[in-house]
């Protein structure tokens, strides 16, 4: 109970939801700049987002996979690691889930895990190239994460266009019906909403997340690791073994991800014109949930249902495209100068605050 | 120093913090000319006072006047401009700026658009050479010594004209000699008219420095003394507010089998030189082995080689009769070694780690704390609540991040880690380097029951006095080589200097070993 009190410190709560507002408040202000309505463009953005099942579900759909990504960044940087190759693990997975689920013919109950499973396995070994490049040859992660992002997403391009293919379509065949993700019984009950089981397993991976880090020997040689990699070494850790591990489970849950937006969502996967960016959202959806697993899952929401809520936006209320990134940009800044939000939160946390400076 | 004028007087402050009064109407008197120190233990509220004159706190109740004004300051702009200068602990300098960009920051002097980085470096070394400070204004700040980077600061406050200067633990970082030039160069700048203050608890040096000494016990002042009518002990008493046993209190060792065995251990630095080189000695148990030497002469590396923090190139080394060249900090440790480093920020502890956390930093994975790969947390924190009060470790609750702990309390936690571990040999490096003098005799007589329970203790400090006090036999290492083993004893000690400059020691002492 002690840790999860102290990862859900009053201020690691109360900063985001503030954040949250100013972000709202200088999106409106620069509508109302604009000459757009604030009111009416935020109304249309809930309903958007609330008017109909069908949305909710829709906007489920574009929250999950940011919860996976999210979780991958967070997990790394929990570890020490600045893992920009979320993006690349996550179409890595993707494209391996896929491969699966349209060349295996298996009874349902095995196709649709393994592809998964695989999926996941395939986003951990592609962040594994990094982390043992950063073990044992010292390499930054975020370089060669990055240069990873761009192998990933040609050899995926490749997979798509050569191996996969769909003759005439620039996009790959079909999974095969045993290998979907989809919840049949819900896809129906809210008129066709694409959602798929990749929520509930996010979920479940938060949950993983918190017990792999806070509660098994493993997560506390990752943390010290992360922490203090002088201080692990002295300790008799394995810094460079914690390095590989941390890097292949982040990327593991990129994966995951990856193959559910391919095995839920779209059903194949089409060829990409840049990269997709879920990964990248992932760092933003990371920050907004303060790196902790559980935030992450209101991160991933708050993120996903901005966006998806943005069409809404320009849809009834006529606000540009531009605008809306302008106020989802501000939302996310806020949070990242959290800094200048406690600033402003100061009055209502001084006494914590000089509660932790001992008096020297 | 009665005659001279009052340039700053605190009056009546008290400032406090939820939970404690870290200063508790404290009066406090600053006279021309002179140099003041303010001594107190590790957490009694010095730091909390010299922040509140230099404008980095407000106090709660009391005021301040300079030079009779009462004034208000509410941050360090204003501290500049009444002619208040402090230069902290931890040095606030751009790395890759020249001396003399360091020291104009802020105020630079422009011809046109221009900073006029010529004028700047004459002026610089006119305050240099005026106060015998030694520095060459065209140095980078990450080529020169710390020592140097310490004058830069104190230039700095002097380039921006102040009269009274405040250190912060000036010598806490620096080597022996670099204190002895500090001592010149703050003579020098009392002798030109400047107040100094300074902040310690190091007795030695307000002895052979200070003029006066105001004492802070808990938040109040129990005494401001004449130092020439004081002495250390007096000092020390009103400093911890009991009598302090300076002389460590021990038997006669009555040695064992041997614990470490080292023969010809050599480990080479990134330049392919050896830092460490045909090293061979060996510690029984129930001894205290001490290293002297001069700061940077392999102890460092003799240490993480034989805690396997450092590959050793050859030679061997025996715990208990294993062969431990080669093995892994982890085997090391199941070999029964503990090791209290000599960076307890760096290595010794997590300091974002809870208290309870980093009390089981090198046995977490053995049971009761782990089980089948799972943490058990209430056995991690009883052993944290038990070490804790056995060994007298304050904190507000062992769920308390390390980080929030003084320094004192750091050292105190990792002792009480590493001594409790049941060890065969304990490697002490520094143990009590920046603690002031009660927590020094704390850890001391630790150590000491430590080898009277039939430990082997390895003990690695730069403090002679610490060496004679608790060691059985001593070695002097200079520039990776063990120059000569002796008794530990202070008769020896012109023998030792010798050897810590790179003297072999001859031949009839070693005989006598």
């Amino acid at each position: 109970m002690q840790v999860l009190s102290k990862i859900f410190t009053k201020q690691s709560t109360y900063v985001p939801l503030v954040a949250i507002v100013l972000g709202l408040l200088v999106g409106a202000i620069v509508m109302w700049l604009g000459g757009y309505d604030p009111i009416v463009a935020y109304g249309a953005m809930l309903d958007k987002i609330f008017g109909s099942t069908y949305d909710f579900g829709e906007a489920i759909r574009q929250v999950t996979p940011l919860i996976f990504t999210g979780l991958a960044v967070a997990f790394a940087f929990r570890a020490g690691l600045f893992n920009i190759g979320v993006e690349g693990q996550f179409i890595t997975g993707m494209t391996a889930a896929t491969w699966i689920g349209i060349n295996l013919n298996l009874p349902w109950f095995i196709h649709m895990p393994l592809a998964v499973i695989v999926g996941g396995i395939a986003g951990a070994l592609w962040a594994g190239i990094a982390g043992w490049l950063k073990a044992s040859r010292g390499v930054n992660e975020v370089i060669s994460t990055i240069m990873l992002n761009w192998i990933a997403y040609y050899f995926a391009n490749f997979m798509v266009r050569v191996v996969m293919v769909e003759p005439g379509q620039n996009r790959t065949k079909d999974i095969q019906g045993t290998a979907s993700a989809s919840i049949d019984w819900l896809v129906t009950l809210m008129d066709n909403a694409r959602v798929h089981w990749g929520t509930v397993v996010a979920i479940l991976c938060s949950f993983v997340f918190y017990y792999v880090l806070w509660k098994t020997r493993q997560g506390y040689e990752l943390r010290a690791s992360g922490f203090n990699p002088d201080a692990a070494h002295y300790a008799g850790m394995n810094v460079k073994g914690s390095i590989v591990k941390a890097m292949m489970f982040s990327g593991g849950l990129a994966g995951l991800g990856g193959a559910f937006e391919s095995l839920g969502v779209f059903k194949s996967m089409a060829v990409m014109n840049a990269l997709p960016g879920y990964g990248f959202d992932g760092i933003a959806v990371s920050l907004l949930g303060g790196n902790n697993p559980f935030g992450i899952i209101f991160g991933g929401i708050l993120f996903g249902f901005l966006s998806y809520g943005s069409t809404g936006m320009s849809f009834e209320a006529d606000v540009p495209n531009e605008i809306i990134r302008i106020v989802i940009g501000a939302v996310i800044f806020f949070v990242a100068i959290h800094g200048i939000v406690k600033w402003f939160l100061k009055p209502f946390f001084r006494k914590r605050r000089e509660d932790k400076k001992e008096a020297a | 120093m009665e005659h001279q004028p009052i340039v700053a007087e605190l009056k009546g402050i008290t400032k406090r913090f939820p939970g404690i009064v870290a200063n508790d109407n404290i009066s406090f008197q600053l006279r021309k000319g002179e140099i003041h120190a303010l001594l107190g233990e590790n957490g009694a509220g010095k730091s909390t006072l010299m922040n509140i004159l230099f404008g980095l706190y407000q106090p709660d109740e009391g005021h301040i006047e300079i030079n009779g004004e009462p004034v208000v300051i509410d941050g360090a702009g204003k501290a500049i401009e009444l002619r208040i200068g402090m230069v902290h602990q931890h040095f606030k300098l751009v790395k890759p700026f020249t001396v003399a960009e360091n020291i104009i920051l802020g105020n630079e002097p422009t011809k046109g658009i221009e900073v006029d980085i010529k004028s700047a470096n004459v002026r610089v070394r006119e305050l240099s050479d005026q106060y015998g400070l030694k520095v060459d204004p065209r140095f980078r700040i990450e080529d020169i010594t710390v020592g140097m980077q310490q004058r830069v600061e104190i230039l700095k406050t002097l380039y921006r004209g102040a009269d009274i200067l405040i250190f912060d633990e000036p010598s806490a970082v620096l080597t022996v000699q670099e204190i002895d030039e500090l001592m010149e160069i703050l003579r020098a700048l009392a002798r030109e008219g400047k107040s100094i203050i300074i902040i310690t608890h190091k007795l030695k040096e307000i002895m052979a420095l200070a003029d006066t000494c105001t004492v802070i016990r808990r938040g109040k002042v129990v005494g401001s003394v004449n130092v020439k009518e004081s002495s250390e002990r007096q000092l020390a008493e009103l400093m911890v507010g009991r009598s302090v046993n300076f002389q460590v209190n021990k038997e006669k060792s009555k040695p064992g089998k041997a614990i470490l065995e080292l023969s010809g251990l050599t480990v080479q630095g990134e330049h392919g030189k050896a830092v460490v080189e045909d090293v061979t000695f060996q510690i029984r148990a129930g001894e205290i082995f001490g290293i002297a030497g001069v700061d940077g002469n392999g102890q460092t590396q003799l240490v993480e080689a034989i805690t396997g923090m450092r590959k050793a190139n050859s030679g061997s080394i025996k715990v208990n009769g294993k062969e431990l060249f080669g093995a892994s900090v982890r085997n090391v440790t199941e070999a029964g070694v503990s090791h209290i480093p000599e960076d307890r920020h760096k290595h010794g502890l997590v300091l974002d780690f809870t208290v309870s956390e980093n009390m089981v930093l090198n046995n977490y994975y053995k049971e009761p704390y782990s089980r089948t790969g799972i943490l058990n947390y209430k056995a991690i924190d009883d052993n944290a609540s038990k070490l804790a009060q056995q060994f007298d470790v304050r904190m507000s609750s062992i769920h308390t991040e390390a980080r929030q702990l003084s320094g004192g309390n750091q050292q105190k936690a990792i002792i009480a880690r590493e001594l409790t571990r049941d060890p065969e040999l304990i490697i002490a490096v520094q143990p009590t380097r920046g603690l002031d003098v009660g927590a020094i005799e704390f850890v001391h007589k630790q150590l000491v029951e430590a080898r009277n329970a039939g430990k082997a203790v390895l003990l690695v400090s730069f403090e002679l006095e610490e060496l004679y006090g608790l060691s059985d036999r001593l070695a002097v290492i200079y520039e990776g080589r063990i120059m000569g083993q002796m008794e530990a004893d202070e008769k020896n000690e012109e023998q030792i200097g010798l050897m810590m400059a790179g003297n072999v020691m001859g031949d009839a002492q070693r005989h006598t070993v």
